[in-house]
């Protein structure tokens, strides 16, 4: 299954503010772990994550960082502002009014012909 | 012609035959090093993301060369997951605008909608396609850009030959030049047509007000000359209100469509501090030229000074309008290191010139008595700071961390807050000893529009250097202001002149 475009760019925020909740990391590891947890299925480019977290670091959702990794390469370390974590609690709210009506909408025993259609979207 | 695919780009490096991966770390270097040459060619990508980018990769390539595979390999598939180099290019052009707006020179002339982040090309073919372009396309339509400032020049003369009325045109100065830097964006940047037209209704209205209320000619004439200034001071409020809010509809043809957008609206900020340092370099430049050509042919026995008074000075003011509308959409990359300099270096001549004036306000404590022209000063002291606070901003990286600089503008805003609220609280006094006049009135609702800006941009800016809010609040905060400054105008002009008797 593949995940829509704009599904994807939209759930990109909240899902690396909440990475970010955990702790502070880096680009790398931030795409490693969005791919472990998504079982690989959320996937973008992964250049495209670097844009996005400057524009987190802009609107002052984040801040950033340079620092030396163990390999002695410099490594730029995101974390998460106080007004991040006030961010997330806001879209995790949004995300799970929508969660909780799509499953209202959808029933448990939707079958397998909507669950094709919008696996298609 | 646009890079694509970045699977080709190893291929480049000899150093990368098969067979000879046991040089790992020279071979990786030398893969790496062309790579960043590949992506240097795309503006919207500076250094910094390149290390982040590489730091990316550099991890990448570990991951997969322990998994088994060769660096070539390895950096093959890495560069691969970064993904297209134009994607990429696209993607950190929409989101550092002053990057895209930097390369709309060289993305060139090829598209109209110059606002959209899909003109981001790499400027190497910039010659070639200058070659195929239609005459008035070349060199950013500079040929475009003369023949409307042209226009413009000749649009002064020629009001002000058909109403024989110099008067006449400095009132109507906006009314008359800022059609044609309208135009100018109306053909650089495509607009809709609805756009357009908001823009055409305030021009329209701005000058039907402008000419319909009796501010000139109302008075007859004393001492037997023609020259009819504009005497009332309402009719000078208007004039100054049409520049403010005609420029600022000038603006929304800049913007088009993105007009609620703030980082579109911070582009057009940007354009007018930039248009404005050129103008008054264009300015010294005719002004020394001038005075040099009419000494020379003085000192030949020809009196030019008739012919440069009534001829190259009006339509050389006027065409340079554009000709720096041009420059700045021309010459970007130079001023691009001229506005950080200009901001830093007057900032700190500002603040200190408010901090000696905050002094000398509370040592002698007279501004109540003073005349009304200290007051205007200081208001012209004020918004020259906020126009100088707004220029930072436009100019500043928004990604640098809060620096002295930072602070700096925090004096200067907690400073020019102080003088803000003398100036209001002597104005407030002259008002209760004299009553409202239109000048009043007016500097008034600035001094009230300056000090809800400076009170909220200082909160914003303590926010800042405390980490507590990111600079995209500062700019939204600056952009918001914009249709204020210009509601404020348009009272000025639509307004005021009734509601004060054209006084």
């Amino acid at each position: 299954m593949r995940i829509g475009k704009d599904l994807v760019a939209a759930a990109a925020t909240p899902v690396v503010l909440g990475i970010l909740a955990d702790g502070e990391s880096y680009g790398y590891a931030i795409l490693q772990r969005i791919t472990a947890l998504s079982g690989g299925e959320l996937e973008w480019s992964d250049g495209m994550l670097y844009p996005l977290l400057h524009r987190l670091e802009r609107q002052g959702h984040v801040h950033s960082e340079w620092r030396q990794a163990d390999s002695g390469r410099p490594r730029k370390h995101y974390r998460l502002s106080e007004q991040g974590a006030a961010v997330l609690a806001d879209q995790r709210r949004q995300w799970s009014v929508v969660g909780d009506v799509l499953s209202k909408v959808w029933p448990d025993d939707g079958g397998p012909r909507l669950r094709l259609a919008f696996g298609e979207a | 012609m646009p890079i694509d695919e970045p699977r080709n780009l190893p291929g480049d490096v000899p150093a990368g035959a098969p067979g000879a991966p046991r040089d790992a770390p020279a071979d990786l270097d030398a893969l790496v090093a062309s790579w960043r040459g590949w992506m240097q060619r795309h503006d919207a990508v500076n250094a910094a993301d390149l290390d982040e980018l590489e730091s990316h990769l550099l991890d990448t390539v570990d991951h997969f060369v322990s998994a088994g595979l060769t660096v070539d390999e390895a950096f093959l598939v890495a560069v691969k997951r970064l993904g297209g180099v134009d994607d990429l290019s696209r993607e950190y052009a929409r989101e550092h605008s002053e990057r895209l707006w930097k390369q709309l020179v060289l993305s060139g002339d090829d598209d109209g909608p110059a606002g959209s982040a899909g003109s981001a090309l790499p400027g190497g073919d910039a010659e070639a396609a200058g070659r195929r372009l239609p005459w008035y396309r070349r060199a950013n339509g500079l040929p475009v850009a003369l023949l409307l400032g042209a226009g413009a020049g000749l649009a002064v003369k020629a009001v002000e030959l058909a109403t024989g009325d110099p008067s006449t045109v400095a009132l109507n100065i906006a009314v008359i030049v800022l059609p044609f830097l309208a135009l100018w964006f109306a053909w650089r940047r495509r607009p809709s047509i609805a756009v357009l037209a908001i823009v055409g209704v305030v021009f329209a209205g701005v000058g039907l007000a402008l000419n319909l209320y009796p501010f000139i000619g109302s008075e007859a004439d004393e001492a037997g000359t023609t020259v009819a200034a504009i005497s009332s001071a309402t009719g000078i409020l208007a004039m100054l209100g049409s520049i403010v809010a005609l420029w600022l509809a000038t603006g929304l043809a800049y913007v088009g469509d993105d007009w609620r957008d703030e980082r579109a609206r911070m582009d057009f900020v940007r354009f007018s501090g930039e248009w404005f340092v050129y103008y008054v370099l264009i300015a010294l430049g005719g002004g020394a030229l001038s005075m040099l050509t009419v000494a020379v042919f003085a000192s030949i026995g020809v009196d030019v000074m008739p012919f440069v008074g009534e001829w190259v000075l009006p339509l050389g003011a006027a065409g340079a309008v554009l000709v720096a509308a041009w420059l700045v959409g021309a010459k970007q990359r130079v001023i691009e290191n001229i506005a950080p300099v200009l901001t830093k270096v007057f900032t700190p001549l500002f603040t200190i010139m408010m901090l000696a004036l905050v002094v000398a306000a509370l040592v002698q404590w007279n501004l109540v008595d003073a005349s009304r022209d200290l007051l205007i000063a200081f208001d012209a002291v004020l918004v020259v700071v906020v126009g100088l606070l707004v220029y930072s901003i436009s100019a500043r990286d928004p990604l640098l961390p809060p620096g002295w600089f930072d602070r700096l503008q925090a004096l200067m805003l907690a400073t020019a807050l102080v003088l803000d609220a003398i100036v209001l609280v002597a104005m407030l006094a002259r008002t209760g000893e004299f009553g409202f006049s239109a000048n009043k009135t007016a500097s008034l609702g600035l001094n009230l529009i300056l000090l809800v800006n400076l009170v909220w941009a200082l909160r914003l800016q303590l926010g800042f250097l405390r980490r507590h809010t990111g600079f995209a609040a500062l700019e939204r905060w600056q952009t918001t202001l914009l249709p204020v400054y210009f509601a404020w105008a348009a009272i000025l002009v639509v307004v005021f002149p009734p509601v004060f008797g054209f006084a």
